[in-house]
């Protein structure tokens, strides 16, 4: 087992490495010049040019290159061309709020999905099966932006009871941390829902017509025992999978949501950063995702042992 | 422990109202119109940059809401009778966040930054011989020649505004951005409140001395009612803009889309106020490159374009447009209609035009940005009537950003040129001959996109530098804006104003459209 994680977190070197070259390369061969953005409308072309030689972007690809690979080997990402401020200072600002609403979206898709797609596989064929099976279609097709103008129009509009947009830090409490999460939350996990309860109804139904069922149903098992601890246990591993990548995706994903409910997540700085052509952020940012869907994936992968004890690093 | 740790949980969650301001405190909640990225307003022309320079610091002269110019930390001038030696005293009181005084050596260092990047700066630092501080509450600008803008240009209300910094600050690197924020102006900035692409702070600046007149424009007194006043960076959304304002959790919409204006106009407890002078959109040609080289095929294009059409298209809303054939902003002093005539014809005359000019056919590559609502449908309005003119026009798509790039490249198409795009312009950006970009005919050496090169134009325009008599200005500018028609440096597509959206129990705003300032506003 050590030996396989000890593997894996080596195997993360060339992936983190291929993707640096990729995103500094693609980066500096896209139109657009950070220094023309920076300098703002009414700029003249020598003091662009001067803003270019400050941000050290006349130097030839292969110096600039060396000399990003230099800092980040000292663990230093570099320094906002647009905030001046460090990139993992940035980061770590806007890690808080993405965390939060992907941790609040997967424990409630979760939570939902995994009762339903259940229940759809035992139930299958009929109408509570089916009726899912719409919803999950309808969740799929919706998109993000509408349902959000629809829950803002009925809940904080209409209703009055959430915020319309907006996200408080934890420090400033739980209660207004979660007040201005829930929306968002229940925006984004309409689809995961979607996701999760279809896949956990494959899974399950599959799992349900295995002979250990048959048999644990011929020994008198009560049929909720049955599908928790012998349909639901063996059919873990591909809903365990869904929910890694459903994690994953929320993580660097979600910028529709943010803009929409006015969170300054990851997702929100990293469409900032491409639209200001901010090297260092995009470059940053993209390795963290690398990194963290590296990670998701060494996570899920170790779970397997534990949810089918015939896998074996 | 159950119990110890519920109210350590319902600790936590009444916490929220000791997170950041008091209850008790007054606070303005803005939505900016765009994000605030770059803290150094003199180091870049962003109007968001500028806007956070009027918050934290304060300007020798203001311009009122009738664009004239009006002293403010100044309280006194004199100017010598050859009209080369420029005395100015400040006014008392005057101190910057930190307690320190501001004083003559601090303008001096300011005013010699800001000179460096500003492109009316830099003008009036080329008849600026020397500047000094014989006293602390007094400055010196000793000219070459006689120059008939230091005024103007001291009181210059839109980007690179010459604001005044401590010495220390000032003595930045003009290509450097700083990094401390101390200003004397009616706001201190929370600079460990900040956070890129979220919210910007600003706390009143309670040892602040404003002037006793009433505000208008960027003069008068800078009296503050509220304790604080908070930007939301990140609510750019023009839909959740408007949600959060009807919900009451922002007071204020800087620029509410034009889409918006008449749904926003009906709603019970939201005021929509337009400004008092309107923003100019225009197309720019690349005076390089073929066909815009040659000024009788720009002249073509300017007479194809119809200003109500691109006006229609692009705000919609008939109250929020006026069509102006001048190159300098409506209803501020130099405007004018000379050599407009252009501007007045109809397609039949432009598509003459366009015959005799020997125009070969060669594409024009007009660049359109994707991801500008603002701007975003007159480059498709310019092609369409090009077009119908005999025009060939390749409309190219792309990021906003990208377009800037692009238009500083004076190569060919086939590397990467370009011959025409269309921008806007806030009224302060244009309204003069002096700072109007578009104007700026030296060729190569322009300092900004597009290089027409006209020695006559030139000529005009440094005549109205160095003339002091207002009435001669007038008519110099009227000059400059037959013979720029006359080359057709640009087009001008008629002016806009952008609603600002509020809700009902705030006052005092500053419609002045000069630039987004908040002082003088109540929220009760």
């Amino acid at each position: 087992m050590l030996h396989f994680i000890a593997r894996r977190i080596l195997a993360t070197i060339p992936v983190l490495a291929i993707v640096a070259v990729l995103v500094f390369l693609l980066l500096r061969l896209t139109p657009g010049d950070p220094a023309a953005i920076l300098a703002g409308d009414a700029a003249s072309p020598a003091q662009i040019a001067q803003i270019r030689a400050n941000l050290g972007l006349e130097q030839p690809i292969p110096v600039q290159f060396a000399i990003w690979l230099r800092h980040l080997a000292a663990g230093d990402l570099g320094e906002s061309f647009y905030y001046k401020v460090q990139v993992t200072e940035l980061i770590a600002q806007r890690l808080e709020p993405t965390l939060s609403l992907a941790a609040l979206t997967i424990v409630f898709a979760v939570l939902v999905s995994v009762p339903l797609g259940s229940i759809a596989a035992w139930r299958f064929g009929g109408w509570f099966d089916r009726g899912l099976m719409g919803f999950s279609v309808l969740g799929f097709s919706v998109p993000v932006f509408v349902l959000a103008y629809m829950l803002i129009w009925l809940v904080s509009l209409k209703l009055g009871w959430l915020p319309v947009q907006g996200y408080q830090r934890l420090a400033g409490g739980v209660w207004p941390w979660l007040r201005h999460l829930i929306l968002p939350s229940l925006t984004l996990s309409v689809i995961f829902i979607a996701l999760i309860a279809r896949v956990t109804r494959a899974a399950v139904l599959e799992a349900l017509g295995e002979d250990y069922i048959r048999t644990a149903r011929a020994k008198g098992l009560p049929e909720s025992r049955v599908l928790v601890r012998h349909a639901i246990a063996n059919a873990a591993v591909p809903i365990v999978t869904v929910i890694g990548i459903g994690i994953a995706l929320l993580v660097g994903g979600v910028v529709v949501t943010e803009s929409v409910y006015a969170i300054p997540g990851l997702g929100r700085l990293t469409v900032d950063a491409v639209l200001a052509r901010d090297f260092p952020t995009i470059q940053g940012v993209i390795l963290f995702f690398s990194l963290v869907y590296v990670g998701v994936n060494l996570l899920i992968d170790l779970s397997y042992v534990f949810l089918d004890p015939r896998i074996r690093y | 422990m159950n119990r110890k740790f519920l109210a350590a949980v319902l600790l936590a969650a009444a916490g929220g109202a000791a997170f950041s301001a008091t209850a008790q405190d007054k606070v303005l909640r803005v939505v900016p119109h765009s994000n605030l990225s770059i803290l150094d307003p003199i180091w870049t022309t962003a109007y968001m940059s500028r806007n956070h320079g009027y918050m934290i610091y304060d300007t020798l002269f203001g311009t009122d809401a009738h664009s004239k110019v009006q002293p403010q930390m100044v309280h006194s001038w004199t100017e010598s009778p050859d009209h080369r030696l420029w005395t100015f005293k400040l006014r008392k009181g005057l101190a910057f966040h930190d307690g320190a005084p501001v004083t003559g050596e601090d303008v001096v260092a300011s005013l010699a930054r800001w000179g460096k990047r500003d492109a009316m700066g830099v003008a009036l630092m080329t008849f600026v011989e020397r500047m000094d501080a014989p006293a602390p509450d007094t400055f010196r600008i000793f000219l070459r020649e006689p120059c008939g803008f230091v005024l103007e240009a001291l009181g210059k209300p839109s980007s690179n505004v010459p604001f005044i910094m401590p010495k220390r600050v000032a003595e930045t690197d003009a290509f450097k951005q700083i990094d401390d924020y101390t200003g004397s102006g009616p706001y201190i900035f929370k600079r460990d409140e900040f956070k890129p692409g979220d919210k910007a702070v600003y706390v009143k600046n309670p040892k602040y001395v404003a002037r006793k007149e009433p505000p208008s424009g960027t003069a008068g007194g800078k009296r503050v009612y509220v304790d604080r006043v908070e930007w939301n960076l990140a609510l750019r959304d023009v839909q959740a803009q408007a949600n959060a304002l009807v919900k009451g959790e922002v007071d204020v919409i800087e620029a509410l889309a034009f889409d918006q204006y008449t749904s926003m106009s009906k709603e019970k407890g939201i005021k929509v106020v337009k400004p008092n002078v309107g923003q100019q959109y225009m197309c720019r040609f690349n005076h390089l490159l073929p066909p815009f080289d040659k000024a009788a095929v720009r002249r073509a294009a300017l007479a194809a374009f119809d200003q109500r059409a691109f006006l229609k298209a692009q705000v919609g809303v008939p109250e929020l447009f006026n069509a102006c054939n001048s190159m300098f902003t409506c209803g501020t002093p130099y405007a004018n209609d000379a050599g407009s005539e252009i501007m007045k014809m109809n397609m039949r005359q432009a598509q003459d035009l366009l015959k005799k000019s020997g125009y070969d056919g060669t594409p024009v590559v007009l660049m359109k940005p994707t991801d500008l609502d603002a701007i975003g449908k007159l480059p498709d309005v310019a092609a369409q009537l090009m077009r119908q003119a005999g025009f060939k026009v390749d409309l190219q798509a792309m990021d906003w950003q990208t377009l800037v790039s692009r238009r500083a490249k004076k190569d060919p198409i086939a590397a990467g040129g370009w011959n025409m795009f269309c921008t806007a312009w806030t009224a302060p950006d244009i309204w003069s001959p002096v700072n109007n970009a578009a104007l700026d005919a030296r060729g190569t050496k322009s300092g900004w996109f597009g290089w027409p090169d006209d020695a006559k134009l030139q000529d005009l325009r440094g005549k109205f530098m160095r003339e002091t008599d207002s009435g001669r200005k007038k008519k110099l500018a009227e000059a400059i804006q037959a013979e720029a028609f006359a080359d057709a440096t640009h087009a001008p597509l008629g002016e806009y104003q952008a609603p600002v959206a509020m809700r009902a129990n705030i006052s005092g705003l500053n419609t002045s459209g000069l630039a987004h300032i908040y002082w003088g506003v109540k929220k009760n």
